[in-house]
């Protein structure tokens, strides 16, 4: 039986690992969300020549792993003569890959926006544009806060990968210490008791928002 | 103890509200007994206390001489002799009609499947649905679903059948064929104890009334007595109501 | 065009990297059998287990979706190596993934059995089944039905995840392309391009043929509550 090796200093270290773990994922679900939206629209209202685009983009990137889509941004683009920082590409990787899944989640939260919302908006003599910026998108946000928080999670938990280009996220971090002393097990425990707690703190607080913004008969239709 | 099924003070209380108050009735074989009364008065929860679908808080119920109540008997054995009608059906929905009626003689009383099989086609000639087997219960009307359960039941061989209010889900052209089924039972000898808002059916075809209200039996006596001269102001009362609503015979 | 030049020269290597995938899709399958079984039992103690093992079933489905998969991988594959026991890459991850997914698949499996209305297991037990009876011929066969659209979703993500097993250096996929990156620098887009379209193809297929067995196995009046067919 080999002693458990596990000393203070690392807990700083850890955090500091931390801090950027959560600069990361806000920043990619940032991200992520401007393009998720554009994609969304482009997808449900755009022309033909707009919406296949859309679609295909996010059928690649939901139909292909993280990984990959990280070492493209990183390793493969410099082929292309685009040299990007390790930081800009684990944001861009993970950004490019919420926006597809953000994209399907504001497309379904779009059609489940009644179809007289747009008819009686229309009506008023409002635009199309106006339309979809005044009412289509304000019920589609609060319906989507469900699976968006989902996603958000989702993506604290994968930002984890930018350690395979040497990111000294929580993960990282965690790597470089174990690494050194050969004590993964007890690093490792410490690093996903990290985890459990920024998840907690973070789905609580999501549960807080969505309360927060809750507009009385809007939900989504068989969405829990 | 001779009857069929014997039902001595039973009670039953959820949270606050005492449903049953201490009911007792028999059945005798072969007797069909319509159970009426307002909507939450625990006509339902007494049938359900009857095969222990519901525990009881106190009282007991026998069976053909054995203690259904009794904590040492086995509750499936007794509940295998004891058809259960729903009001809302509940066939189990991933099977066709055929495998509903076949699943109970087949897992709990463990017949060969070829025998099932010919069982459950024969009760489902019985009820008159012998083109439906292979349907699956979303396939079928309200009145075509009941009917299936009505077989279902029929296939275990019960010794007793209890309806729980099998017409009150049911569009009202289709109550007929329900109550046609439940009328040739009746004619058959099998013995019935029927929770019921048809008093066209109660009159034609109980060979007692019993009339509950708040957890009590208020009444009982035969159809012609207890329609045509309640000895209860509460009956009489009840009974003007449910003509008025119902329209009358049925 | 200088790139379909070098997917074309990446070409050489496909056969190399189409037999390193068949290492994902092994693990694919060893973690989705650990996945099923342990997320089936798990949402079965969480509904009928009682107060003491429900509580116990919640808290490990809460750990195993919170903690990210390559931790999980991490812990598997280096925790016991510390204590003197060697365990395969292949085995590490198929316990860490499993596991992970047997949290997923649980929450999919108690939301099926939970949409099966009251009076299903009411009758059953009207017949004259035991609880288990009616389990085993009555709830099951009707929950794993509206399990599919779930499992599909659970799918989609867990195959692309088999990539994650790389870091616990297991020969698949990724790490060939990351080998062959090494080699020839030039050919790292191509490269990565094919994994990415070969991972089309699994991710794809594999929801048609589960797109196909949900029609299979479709019943009229079976499916889950405002549930619309299946969502990748």
């Amino acid at each position: 039986m080999t002693t458990f090796y596990f000393e203070w200093w690392f807990l700083p270290k850890l955090a500091q690992g931390l801090v950027l773990t959560v600069e990361i994922t806000a920043a990619c679900i940032a991200f992520g969300f401007v393009l998720g939206v554009l994609l969304a629209l482009g997808r449900v209202y755009g022309p033909k020549l707009i919406s296949i685009p859309c679609s295909i983009y996010i059928h690649f990137f939901r139909g292909t792993p993280l990984l990959t889509q990280l070492f493209i941004v990183y390793f493969g683009l410099p082929n292309w003569g685009i040299h990007l920082s390790a930081f800009t590409s684990g944001i861009l990787a993970l950004g490019l890959n919420t926006a597809a899944y953000q994209a399907e989640y504001f497309r379904g939260a779009i059609q489940a926006v009644k179809g007289g919302q747009m008819l009686a908006a229309r009506s008023l003599g409002m635009s199309r544009i106006q339309a979809i910026r005044y009412v289509i998108l304000p019920q589609a946000f609060r319906i989507v806060i469900p699976s968006w928080s989902n996603e958000l999670i989702l993506m604290l938990k994968y930002s984890s990968i930018v350690f395979s280009i040497s990111l000294l996220d929580l993960m990282g971090m965690g790597k470089r210490i174990a690494a050194r002393y050969f004590n993964y097990f007890e690093v490792f425990i410490v690093v996903a008791l990290f985890y459990l707690v920024l998840v907690f703190l973070l789905s609580q607080s999501l549960r807080w928002l969505e309360r927060r913004v809750r507009v009385p008969g809007l939900g989504a239709p068989g969405l829990r | 103890m001779n009857a069929l099924l014997v039902v001595e003070d039973v009670h039953k209380r959820y949270g606050k509200e005492e449903v049953l108050k201490g009911v007792s009735f028999q059945v005798e074989k072969g007797e069909t007994k319509v159970i009426i009364g307002p909507s939450g008065t625990g006509k339902s929860t007494l049938l359900r206390c009857i095969n222990r679908l519901t525990e009881p808080d106190r009282g007991r119920v026998w069976l053909d001489g054995v203690e259904v109540t009794s904590p040492k008997t086995n509750i499936n054995r007794i509940r295998a002799q004891i058809g259960f009608v729903f009001q809302d059906f509940n066939l189990f929905t991933h099977l066709t009609a055929l495998d509903n009626v076949r699943l109970g003689p087949m897992r709990v009383k463990g017949m060969k499947k070829d025998e099932a099989t010919r069982l459950a086609q024969e009760e489902l000639a019985r009820v008159g649905l012998a083109d439906k087997a292979d349907a699956y219960p979303a396939e079928l009307s309200g009145g075509q679903q009941q009917r299936v359960s009505i077989a279902r039941a029929l296939a275990m061989n019960p010794k007793l059948i209890l309806f729980d209010e099998p017409t009150s889900a049911l569009d009202p052209e289709l109550i007929g064929e329900v109550l046609q089924v439940m009328i040739k039972l009746a004619q058959e000898g099998m013995t019935m104890v029927v929770v019921t808002h048809e008093m066209g059916f109660a009159r034609s075809v109980a060979d007692e009334i019993i009339f509950m209200e708040k957890g009590v039996i208020v009444e009982q006596g035969p159809p012609a007595q207890l329609f045509s001269s309640p000895k209860h102001p509460r009956t009489a009362e009840f009974l003007r109501k449910i003509t008025e609503l119902y329209g009358g015979e049925g | 065009m200088e790139f379909f030049r070098q997917l074309w020269e990446v070409g050489r290597y496909l056969p190399m990297l189409l037999r390193a995938s068949t290492v994902n899709l092994e693990l694919l399958g060893a973690l989705l059998v650990i996945g099923f079984l342990i997320g089936t039992l798990v949402a079965l103690l969480q509904v009928y287990g009682g107060r003491f093992l429900g509580t116990v079933a919640y808290i490990y489905e809460w750990v195993f979706r919170s903690v990210p998969a390559l931790v999980l991988l991490f812990l598997f594959y280096f925790g016991p190596s510390e204590f003197g026991w060697y365990i395969s890459p292949f085995l590490a991850a198929s316990l860490a993934l499993g596991l992970r997914s047997s949290a997923y698949q649980s929450q999919i499996f108690r939301g099926a059995i939970q949409a099966i209305p009251t009076g299903q297991m009411l009758a059953a037990r009207a017949l004259g089944m035991s609880r288990v009876q009616a389990l085993l011929h009555v709830i099951l066969p009707q929950a794993f039905r509206l399990a599919i659209p779930g499992w599909s979703n659970e799918f989609s993500s867990v195959v692309k995840d088999t990539t994650l097993a790389y870091v616990v250096t297991l020969n698949e996929i990724m790490r060939y392309a990351k080998i062959i990156m090494d080699r020839r620098y030039d050919l790292a887009m191509a490269t990565f391009i094919m994994v990415a379209l070969i991972f089309l193809f699994f991710t794809y297929s594999g929801n048609w043929l589960l797109g196909q067995m949900e029609r299979r196995f479709r019943i009229p009046g079976l499916q889950m509550p405002g549930a619309s067919g299946t969502v990748l």
